[in-house]
């Protein structure tokens, strides 16, 4: 049954409800919560980036002004390490190399901002007074950032690693890819880096540790992408406390990108000193700080083999990769460039024969994780790179080289060579829609125009496949995932017929309170503004998973539907018994439960509030309330795709890029909220531009970190970005195996713009024999591949 | 930060009573420098002397052949100023393009050059209008102002007053902005008077240097063709991981010629 689209229901563009209080300064960050009695906590880095630690004396710092407690690695002998959630077999079947990451540094430091003590007093300022007063001997060990020789013969980061080597994994057929490769008319051959990011989200860390001694409930607040998340693995592995006696408190949240999803050191240590002291304990993050203990993002190293036939269809693709997973695992380093990157190299295309190994390796570098996109991006870029350089080598067209190996609509659902099965998609409708936009034939007019100016022009094109909605449970579950990756939800009709919403997705500025509002305003034709959506808070919603990997809607939204439905069938229950006729003879649609070819009806507030006042319900067969949960779990990824073209000018003088054009074409299936869809585009394609030019975390061959700070490490402004072209396709192939057809948005943007914005650079200098620049391109960079062109 | 006293004198004689008081007290005008340094736990002055309410020091005024600027003149109100519009609307552009709005409205000319930052663009400026530094005690020629890095003429409770500038027939400032900071990774100010020409780069070096051959080749043939083959040396100048040496002196080229061109 359909009914007219409601100004407020799917497919409105309803303006985001939680901005009223954002934008007014009225939003609750942890940060603004302040608890009686409240102890701040502050945390003495390692500034060296390998070191034994001698000795440590913290005498005058315990009897320094105000300080409550110190703490170091000896004090923490009970709490266990932090985990990591996945577990990765290399290929001849051991498994991952799993050294001990602590609390606090427990006799070495692995890296620059590695915790050694924490200093707990009555202020910010006293704690770090009496930080300056402990007495650390570190004996200097020799530090190594760079993957290669961290792998050759560098001295071990840790002994349960003595080859630097986490794991050295391969999936896909290796004699057909190197056979396939030997045959082929041309091979494309790239070596590449994918550029280190730091994640700054604009809300730095903030934790504070609580404990109730009279129930023995532990409460942690934090800025957390996944509040239940953290309970499992802080309660299980590190406090080793029961959970249901630790409550995680996660509301609002200033942005993650994947950097607030992994359980810290600093989490664990305000909720056990909380105990200690029988006192709550606060620790906010300041910027520098968040530089050196944020995980980070991306950083591999990567040889890519594209073989090619005479008619130019892909033959083979063979990608050899260098993770970098830091000093320590992060809780889901270790599947971001397996399973959410190797199993991305088909892209959108039909190569037969895939080979992808990829070594992970511990460097004395901050810890890496997943960033908006994990895994995907660093596919992307490589696959869409070497395409635009066999395009380059073989005097092809690279829209029509993309085009001629699509995956075409017919061949879905498509079982790619490396695991993944793709449900739906149309391709080449995205490129026709994104050249359109861009006016790709008209480019070489402006190439000329812009020539005459004295600059050079550039169009690259790049296509984009990920795979969101982080789930099945099952497929994880064989792929080595500790945690189920389901999502849940609960639906609370209260008496007066409005609407409390519980999800196990979180909010950190997607926007879910409008969506999800908008989503159970069409499935139960409650009014928009009698919906609330509460999340983050595990004293209040039901074991969630959490908000990463663009799941939020495809996995948490699908299981409101799911509640929805039996809210609505439970809703016809007692309707029936209201009306006196069978529950079968109730139709439901757009707030109202009607008997079936009559005008007998009760609306949706009428039959809210009987299930709350049962005087006369047949109780053997109907019980009161109307409250239902679902979780769901999906049969497969969702796999949102599109296509990009960027446009560039190259000032030839001086290096700079200016990113005039900007075109998204993008399938995301259905779609509940336009604006916000868009919204998350225009991010994610700010994140992706800003990697391409700017961001570039860079550390010294000593493990300093060189871009601690704005000064040196460059974010994207709204002055590097052009008005985006935005559009999402007019022939959508939603998602077949979700209730709701949706496919997800939040990352598309990042994954797919920074070979778009390459490939417009390199062939911006392509009539100069450039053939590649890496990541990012600045000005230096760029100017120096001109120059090295020019020089021959 | 670190605990100090905070000073705020209504006049030049209160401030440098202030400042005698002690060897660690330090001066601040519009503190875009200092308070960042002491948020970080960077310094650990025993007074901070806020130049903030002392009388008439932000003033632009006209001095018969000169534009004589007080120090506390906000980056914001150079910007603006409707006297610099008019007869030097280089510097005003200039300060314009300072940091950001936050940042121009506490940011001032005096706290500037008096910190000496080798990134900073009013270095450039008053050593290529040849402006004259004054101070509680005396005048010193841009030329000699500045020492190096981070480094002037300035005695430690020495305040600067006010930057007198001659007015050139025709300048003009190009600035190469580091893609992270936007502080200058290299800014020429080019100046032309009735009979020379002055050339002044910041960012590239240590601090803040004029270019002789630039300066000839210009009083020759004011044109950006004259500067075409001057080659730049990168020694001397900095490195770092945005720009090294010998892209600076490229960059240096290619903004002076920009500057010229710009003065039309």
């Amino acid at each position: 049954m359909t009914h007219q689209p409601s100004a407020t229901g799917i497919g409105a563009s309803v303006k985001r409800v939680e901005d009223l209080r954002f934008i007014r300064g009225r939003g609750r960050y942890t940060d603004d919560i302040n608890l009686p009695r409240q102890a701040y906590a502050h945390f003495l880095r390692s500034p060296h980036a390998h070191a034994r630690i001698k000795t440590i004396n913290t005498e005058k710092a315990k009897s320094a002004s105000g300080v409550v407690m110190v703490v170091t690695a000896v004090d923490l002998a009970k709490l266990g390490g932090l985990p990591c959630g996945w577990l990765i077999h290399s290929r001849d079947g051991s498994p991952m190399k799993e050294p001990k990451h602590p609390v606090l540094a427990e006799g070495t430091v692995r890296h620059v901002g590695d915790p050694v003590v924490a200093v707990i007093a009555e202020t910010v300022a006293q704690a770090r007074d009496a930080a300056e007063l402990v007495e650390i001997d570190y004996e200097a060990l020799p530090a190594v950032v760079d993957m290669a020789a961290a792998v050759s013969g560098a001295a071990p980061i840790h002994e349960a690693a003595p080859e630097n080597v986490c794991y050295d994994w391969h999936l896909g057929d290796e004699a057909a890819t190197d056979t396939a490769i030997a045959q082929a008319t041309h091979v494309a051959t790239l070596d590449l880096a994918n550029n280190r990011l730091a994640p700054n989200a604009i809300e730095p860390r903030c934790y504070i540790g609580d404990f109730n001694s009279a129930t023995g409930e532990h409460t942690l607040y934090t800025s957390s992408q996944n509040p239940h998340v953290i309970r499992l693995l802080m309660g299980a592995f590190v406090m080793q406390t029961p959970e249901h006696k630790i409550r995680v408190v996660s509301q609002d949240v200033g942005g993650g990108f994947g950097s607030k999803i992994y359980h810290y050191a600093e989490e664990a240590l305000v909720t056990w000193a909380a105990a200690q002291l029988n006192r709550p304990v606060k620790w906010t993050s300041d910027r520098s700080e968040a530089f050196l203990s944020d995980a980070q993002g991306r950083d591999h190293k990567t040889r890519v083999e594209l073989a090619l036939d005479k008619d130019g269809k892909f033959t083979a693709l063979r990608v050899r990769t260098l993770a970098n997973m830091g000093a320590y695992l992060s809780t889901f380093a270790s599947v971001i460039p397996t399973y959410l990157h190797g199993t991305l190299m088909a892209g959108n295309y039909t190569t037969p024969a895939i080979s992808v190994g990829v070594k992970a390796v511990f460097t004395n570098t901050v810890p890496v994780d997943a960033y908006r996109g994990a895994g995907r991006p660093e596919a992307t870029f490589l696959i869409e790179r070497v395409i635009d350089l066999a395009a380059q080598e073989t005097n092809r067209d690279p829209a029509e080289l993309r085009r001629l190996n699509y995956i075409k609509p017919s061949q879905f659902p498509y079982q790619t060579p490396v695991a993944l099965t793709y449900d739906t998609g149309n391709y080449e409708r995205t490129l026709d829609m994104a050249l359109a936009a861009a006016d790709y034939k008209g480019f070489a007019a402006r190439k000329a125009e812009a020539g005459s100016r004295g600059k050079l022009r550039g169009i690259g094109i790049a296509s984009y496949i990920e795979a969101c909605g982080i789930a099945p449970s099952n497929v994880a579950g064989a792929l080595g995932a500790r945690a189920g990756l389901y999502e849940c939800g609960t639906i609370r009709v209260n008496p007066t017929g409005s609407v409390t919403v519980m999800t196990g997705s979180h909010s950190h500025g997607q926007g879910h309170e409008t969506t999800f509002a908008q989503l159970i305003s069409d499935k139960l034709g409650v009014p928009f503004d009698q919906i609330d959506i509460v999340h983050g808070d595990t004293a209040r919603i039901p074991f969630g998973m959490g908000t990463y990997g663009s799941r939020s809607l495809a996995v948490g939204g699908s299981a409101l539907v799911n509640a929805a439905e039996k809210i609505v069938a439970k809703g016809k229950k007692i309707a029936a018994h209201m009306l006196e006729v069978s529950e079968e003879d109730v139709e439901f649609d757009a707030g109202i439960f009607k008997v079936a070819g009559t005008d007998r009806q009760k609306n949706f507030g009428e039959v809210a509030f009987q299930a709350y006042v049962p005087h006369n319900f047949p109780l053997e067969t109907l019980e009161p309330g109307l409250e239902e949960t679902a979780f769901y779990d999906p049969k497969n990824f969702t796999y949102p795709a599109g296509v990009y073209v960027c446009e560039v000018e190259v000032d030839p003088d001086t290096g700079v890029v200016r990113v005039e054009k900007f075109c998204a074409a993008d399938d995301f299936g259905k779609i509940i909220n336009p604006m916000i869809v868009e919204g998350q585009v225009h991010g994610g394609l700010a994140q992706g531009i800003g990697q391409a030019l700017l961001e570039h975390c860079v550390y010294d061959g000593d493990g300093q970190l060189i871009t601690g700070s704005y000064m040196d490490y460059a974010m994207p402004r709204a002055d590097n970005l052009p008005t985006f072209q935005v559009e999402t396709t007019d022939q959508p192939t939603p998602c077949i195996h979700n209730p709701l057809g949706v496919k997800g948005c939040g990352e598309a943007g990042a994954i797919g713009s920074p070979p778009a914005v390459i490939n417009a650079i390199v062939n911006a200098l392509a009539d100069l024999g450039v053939t590649h620049i890496d990541m990012p391109a600045t000005p230096q960079t760029v100017w120096r591949a001109i120059q090295s062109a020019r020089n021959g | 930060m670190y605990d100090f006293q905070y000073a705020r004198p209504a006049n030049i004689v209160e401030a440098r009573a202030a400042l005698s008081g002690s060897n660690e007290a330090v001066l601040m005008a519009g503190g875009q420098t200092l308070i960042p340094t002491l948020k970080q736990r960077l310094r650990k002055p025993s007074v901070v002397v806020d130049l903030g309410s002392v009388r008439n020091l932000g003033e632009v005024q006209i001095m018969k052949d000169k534009i004589m600027i007080g120090a506390m003149a906000t980056h914001a109100n150079v910007a603006a100023s409707p006297i610099l519009a008019k007869r030097l609307p280089a510097l005003a552009a200039l300060a314009g393009g300072i940091g950001d709005p936050h940042v121009r409205a506490r940011g001032t000319i005096g706290g500037s050059i008096a910190n000496a930052d080798p990134a900073a663009d009013y270095p450039a400026a008053v050593v290529a209008l040849n402006a004259d530094i004054v101070t509680d005690r005396r005048t010193t020629a841009a030329d000699s102002f500045f020492k190096g890095l981070f480094e002037t003429t300035l005695a430690r409770d020495e305040i600067v007053t006010s930057i007198h500038i001659k007015v050139p027939e025709k300048a003009a400032y190009a600035k190469f902005p580091n893609p992270a900071s936007r502080f200058a990774l290299v800014g020429v100010f080019v100046a032309k008077f009735k009979d020379n020409v002055r050339v002044a780069v910041t960012g590239a070096g240590p601090s803040v240097f004029r270019l002789p051959d630039m300066e000839k080749a210009l009083a020759q043939s004011f044109t950006p063709d004259a500067l075409v083959d001057i080659a730049v040396s990168p020694d001397r100048l900095n490195s770092d991981i945005h720009a090294a040496a010998d892209y600076r002196a490229h960059l240096i080229g290619v903004m002076a010629r920009r500057a010229v061109a710009a003065c039309g």
